[in-house]
Formats: structure tokens, C-alpha cells, sequence
């Protein structure tokens, strides 16, 4: 008798991706809207091998390669855009990052 | 209640309070280590999917080199806590966002289409072929991702590796010091 079922992985996914979410909009750190990013992809990854494991379908986990791909050439290049930004700007919070607004 | 499940709980809590930990730490630092705590869970609610080929490049891209990244970027420059300035947070909108995700899923889970979330329990994993009739089939071996990747999955495949090479080359072209236009 097995009690834990798709569904329990998939609100456990959705919690992830709400936390992950919650940081991105509530810090203003550069840095850790990047790792918030990270954790809302996890949670997207975790929904993609629970419905590829209770289907029986590969799909799901080859989807999820190449997200993990994505993911690792995003934060490359988002890190090398903050240090970019840090030189000019010298801070890394995202609400210094106004030259838009006057 | 058996030994999986149990497994499953100590591992979901470790990936949500890692997470929440994460986003809630004053200190970059403290942040990054919360994530490595948050990521390994996700390795191992991967391996309770039977999907340990993920779990392993899970601990090898995130834990490993994602999170060494941020930390030698945290590092280079040298981000402390900053008093005020990083304890300020905007609550009001990060609860509407989690407000909104939470109707978002409700919504997706009642206008699914019963068959897909049919199945309460797991279907057995028994040798799966690769192949099954249209799909490919679910299998715990790291071959079936081979298989996949270059039959279905080749022209992906390829826009993938192009895609590293652009992120390399944009990342050395942004961090690279400014040459002199003229020698």
C-alpha cells in the first residue's frame, strides 16, 4: 500500500516553485533573485520526472537535461552581467539599478 | 506508512526549508549554503522517482558547479550582509506572487483532464523497452537517455551544445577588459 502518490510530488513542486517565486520578488539582492530563479526551475523539474515516472514516458526526463543545460549557460551569463554591472555601478542590489527613471 | 514515505517527507522538508531558508538569509554566503541543502533534497527526490541519472547530474551541475559559481562570484565581489539595505524586503508583492502560483495550480490541477493524473499510484518499472510505440519508454538506465537524446531528441541536442558555446563566448566577452579601439 503506497500512500505517497503523483499528486503529493506535484504540490510539493508547486510549494517549490511558490518559494522560489516569493524570492525572486521580494529581494533586491541581484544575486539571490538568481538562486530564487534556480529554485523555481527545481520545482518545475521535480513536476517534469514525477510525470514522466507515472507515465512511463522519457520524455519528461529528457526535457528536464535540458533544462539543467539552460540553467547552468543562464546563471553563467547572468553572473557575468551582474560583475559587468558591478564594475559600472558598484552594487548589486536591483533597486540602485535605476537609470531608466530620471 | 513505509520506509519511501517517510523518506519522501524528511526529504521535502529538507528541499522547502532549504528554499525558504535560502530566500529569507541576510548573507549571500548563508544563502548559497542553504541552496546546496535545498538542491541535494531535489537529488534525492529524484531518486525516489527512480530517475537516478538525473539525481546524479543534479548534484554534479547544481550542487557542484552552479553553486561554486555563485559562490566565487560572491566572493570576487565580496557582498556582506549591507546593514538595512539587504533586510529590506518587499513583502507585499512576494505574498501576492505566492498567492497567485497557489491559484495557478489549483486552477491546472482541476481543468487537467482526469487521465492524465490518473494514476494514485506508481505503475511498476519492469525492463521498459526504449522504444514504446510512439513513445520512448521509461527506463532507470542511463542508456534510455542516450537513446533518446540521439534519435527524438537530436536536433535539441545539437541547439543545446550551440547554445553553451554562445553562453561561453558572451560570458568572455562581457567579462573581457575593455580594449583600446585604437592600439
Amino acid at each position: 500500500m503506497e500512500v505517497i502518490t503523483p499528486q503529493h510530488f506535484l504540490i510539493l513542486a508547486t510549494l517549490l516553485f511558490a518559494v522560489g517565486f516569493f524570492g525572486v520578488l521580494i529581494r533586491r539582492n541581484v544575486l539571490l533573485l538568481l538562486m530564487s530563479l534556480e529554485l523555481m526551475l527545481n520545482g518545475v523539474n521535480i513536476a517534469l520526472v514525477s510525470f514522466s515516472r507515472s507515465s512511463l514516458n522519457m520524455d519528461g526526463s529528457i526535457f528536464v537535461f535540458f533544462i539543467m543545460t539552460v540553467a547552468a549557460a543562464e546563471v553563467a551569463v547572468g553572473l557575468a552581467l551582474l560583475v559587468a554591472l558591478f564594475k559600472k555601478r558598484d552594487s548589486v542590489f536591483s533597486d540602485d539599478m535605476r537609470l531608466l527613471e530620471n | 506508512m513505509n520506509f519511501v514515505d517517510l523518506l519522501f517527507i524528511v526529504f521535502s522538508v529538507l528541499t522547502l526549508g532549504g528554499g525558504l531558508l535560502m530566500v529569507l538569509s541576510r548573507h549571500p554566503v548563508t544563502a548559497a549554503m542553504y541552496m546546496i541543502v535545498s538542491m541535494l533534497g531535489v537529488a534525492a527526490l529524484f531518486v525516489l522517482l527512480d530517475s537516478f541519472f538525473l539525481a546524479v547530474l543534479q548534484v554534479l551541475v547544481y550542487a557542484g558547479a552552479v553553486m561554486v559559481l555563485f559562490l566565487f562570484i560572491i566572493m570576487l565581489l565580496d557582498v556582506g550582509p549591507q546593514g538595512a539595505k539587504s533586510a529590506r524586503l518587499s513583502w507585499l508583492p512576494g505574498l501576492a506572487g505566492v498567492a497567485a502560483t497557489f491559484l495557478l495550480g489549483i486552477l491546472l490541477l482541476s481543468f487537467l483532464p482526469e487521465s492524465s493524473v490518473q494514476s494514485s499510484s506508481w505503475p511498476p518499472l519492469d525492463n521498459q523497452p526504449h522504444v514504446n510505440g510512439q513513445n520512448l519508454g521509461f527506463s532507470t538506465q542511463v542508456s534510455a537517455f542516450g537513446f533518446g537524446l540521439f534519435t527524438k531528441y537530436m536536433l535539441p541536442l545539437q541547439v543545446a551544445g550551440f547554445m553553451l558555446l554562445a553562453a561561453m563566448i558572451g560570458v568572455i566577452v562581457l567579462s573581457k577588459k575593455k580594449m583600446e579601439s585604437k592600439a
